[in-house]
């Protein structure tokens, strides 16, 4: 990355409109037109991506590696099927809720999460999520246990929309949520605090020396992924109208690892990316027995690491910049 | 029926004694090379599978199965170690995580392709089936023998870091990497060494394993958890922590199990967050 020698100018024009993004974000838009049967797919991977945008916040960025991220994704996952399930089905309100309910975990948790580095905070954020499903599993006069959560009935969009099966809903309703938070998310990282941030990832302990608190910096950010990945799992609770414990699961942390590094860490769009290509080709797949699908995965895991170790974003990045410096 | 507390405690430690042998080799290898090898339990499975086919397919006696096991293990971890570990020595932990976690998705899919999804079904010899009972209390043979083998172990493994020129070596490079390459030592090969012999005694672990937890292709990952438990509590680098360590696990997973089934494995993952939290690099660590 070329750093101009001022940050001010250096986030300025990072904070500028490229054309690839504009056309990425209307591309967006085509399922609706070239793919109408897919829009239920479509709209799990918008979710996806904005659980992988999440994680991008405080891996790619802050450098916590965290194994435990779907916490805060089946929290808000299950506050969001709780509240429509105890008789208040309006989306837009129980999305906000989920989302404050997440980003509380969020905020307690952080106070642990920014004592720690290397293996200890590999294995916190392991834990913790492990004891968050586990305590799910046992508490199943609440969420249903084993069985998911059932009798979640979701009103109707602004009282006019109904999630159904064609998914149009719950595709617009899951991009346009996608799009606010990412634009939340450009800005985060577009700022001095996202500065703050990669300065972080880069030397933990050389930002407190230059005057900028660590910890702070970590709470505050863990805090914002844990409400967008809150938001998320919400999503998937509304649109699918069921939570399963899977929704906290260590595969499913595991699983937005491998999507967010497949697209490539520390890049806005990485989580988008990595997202796409993931849910697509999973679902193409699907026939196969998921045990090979696993296989591929964790070829495809092994690749990246040695060949292409920021993703595929990346590599592109890589290879555009040698084709310039040839031209 | 409600166990006696003996028994529980005499089950959970022989539990404890196989997560030792599980996972002594990572803690050592952890300490010495910070490198966090997800994949560990990967080649606990293979021991598991070498040993698996021997007896059932081939017709071996079960002991003679088990240095095959540690062999299988050891040598396959070494290729490993030679064709992808080593380019990832100085690369961040969280890209020694994915290319380890990609060995284990590698290495689940790979067994249910061979083995199917099922359990592995084991026959022990007739002289480690039954139980005996000392001083009026039973005990299994196969659990007697379990505590036997990790007891003996333990001390050739004290033993021979403490008293021998290798283990010194091994002992320097785990302190201090960077002095002992300057006093000459050959870090990667000793470090090449300890990996095969932790990741054989992985493989042991993964057979010894079978009459007690059973083996299916998700072994690599189900147990993958309660290793990484064992290596983080006691501290990296340290025989004794992951002794201590992996006992107190094993009781009190089986006491948990016994007392309180509902709360399932919350118990364990509770004091592993406690005690990471009041003591972040593990009741022995010293870094």
């Amino acid at each position: 990355m070329t750093l101009s020698t001022e940050p001010q100018r250096y986030l300025a024009a990072q904070i500028r409109w490229q054309p690839v993004e504009i056309a990425f974000w209307l591309a967006t838009l085509l399922p609706f037109v070239l793919t109408p049967n897919y829009l239920v797919l479509a709209s799990q991977i918008a979710i996806t991506a904005l659980f992988a945008l999440s994680l991008d916040l405080i891996l790619g960025y802050a450098g916590i590696v965290s194994l435990g991220h779907a916490a805060y994704f089946g929290f808000g996952s299950y506050t969001a099927g709780l509240i429509a399930k105890w008789g208040w089905g309006e989306p837009l309100t129980g999305l906000v809720l989920a989302a404050a309910a997440a980003g509380v975990l969020g905020y307690v948790t952080s106070f642990i999460i920014a004592r720690f580095r290397h293996l200890a905070l590999i294995m916190i954020t392991l834990g913790l999520g492990l004891l968050l499903a586990e305590a799910a599993n046992s508490a199943s006069w609440l969420t249903g246990g084993a069985d998911g959560l059932q009798g979640v009935r979701m009103w109707k969009l602004f009282g006019v929309f109904p999630f159904d099966l064609y998914g149009t809903a719950a595709y617009s309703y899951s991009l346009v949520v996608l799009f606010l938070a990412f634009l939340v998310a450009r800005r985060l990282i577009n700022s001095p605090f996202g500065l703050a941030l990669r300065g972080i990832r880069e030397n933990a302990i050389r930002m407190p020396a230059i005057g900028a608190p660590s910890p702070a910096h970590i709470r505050k950010v863990y805090t914002i992924a844990a409400v967008m990945a809150g938001i998320a799992g919400a999503l998937l609770a509304q649109t699918t109208e069921t939570v399963s414990l899977e929704t906290l699961s260590f595969a499913r942390s595991a699983d937005v690892l491998v999507i967010l590094i497949l697209g490539g860490a520390g890049r806005l769009y990485g989580g988008i990316v990595g997202a796409i290509i993931y849910m697509v080709a999973r679902d193409q797949f699907s026939g196969l027995n998921p045990q090979y699908w696993y296989f591929w995965i964790g070829t495809l895991l092994i690749a990246v690491v040695i060949f292409l170790p920021n993703g595929i974003l990346g590599g592109m990045a890589r290879l555009l910049r040698s084709e310039r410096s040839r031209a | 029926m409600i166990a006696s507390a003996f028994g529980v405690l005499f089950d959970g430690f022989a539990y404890g004694m196989l997560l030792f042998i599980l996972s002594v080799g990572l803690s050592v290898t952890l300490g010495m090379m910070n490198f966090v090898n997800l994949a560990h339990c990967s080649f606990a499975m293979l021991g598991g599978f070498v040993t698996v086919t021997l007896t059932n397919e081939l017709g071996w006696p079960f002991l003679a199965s088990l240095p095959f096991a540690f062999l299988s293990a050891a040598l396959v971890s070494v290729a490993f170690e030679r064709v992808l570990y080593r380019r990832l020595y100085r690369a961040s932990d969280l890209d020694q995580c994915l290319l380890t976690i990609g060995i284990v998705f590698v290495s689940v899919a790979v067994a249910a392709y061979i083995y199917g999804t099922i359990q592995q079904p084991l026959n022990l010899p007739p002289y480690l089936r039954g139980t005996v009972s000392i001083l009026g209390q039973s005990f299994g043979v196969y659990r007697l023998f379990l505590i036997g083998i990790s007891i003996v172990i333990t001390v050739a493994l004290i033993a021979a870091l403490e008293y021998t020129r290798f283990g010194a070596q091994v002992r320097a490079a785990v302190d201090n990497q960077r002095m002992a390459r300057g006093l000459g030592i050959d870090v990667d090969r000793v470090f090449a060494v300890t990996f095969a012999l932790g990741s054989g005694l992985a493989g042991l672990g993964g057979a010894l394993a079978i009459e007690i937890v059973g083996l299916d292709h998700a072994f690599a990952f189900t147990y993958l958890i309660y290793v990484l438990i064992v290596v983080a509590v006691g501290g990296l680098g340290s025989i004794a922590g992951s002794f201590v360590a992996a006992s107190v696990l094993g009781i009190s997973d089986m006491a948990g199990k016994y007392y309180f089934p509902e709360l399932g494995a919350f118990l364990i993952y509770f004091v592993m967050v406690a005690l990471l939290m009041w003591r972040p690099v593990g009741l022995f660590g010293r870094r």
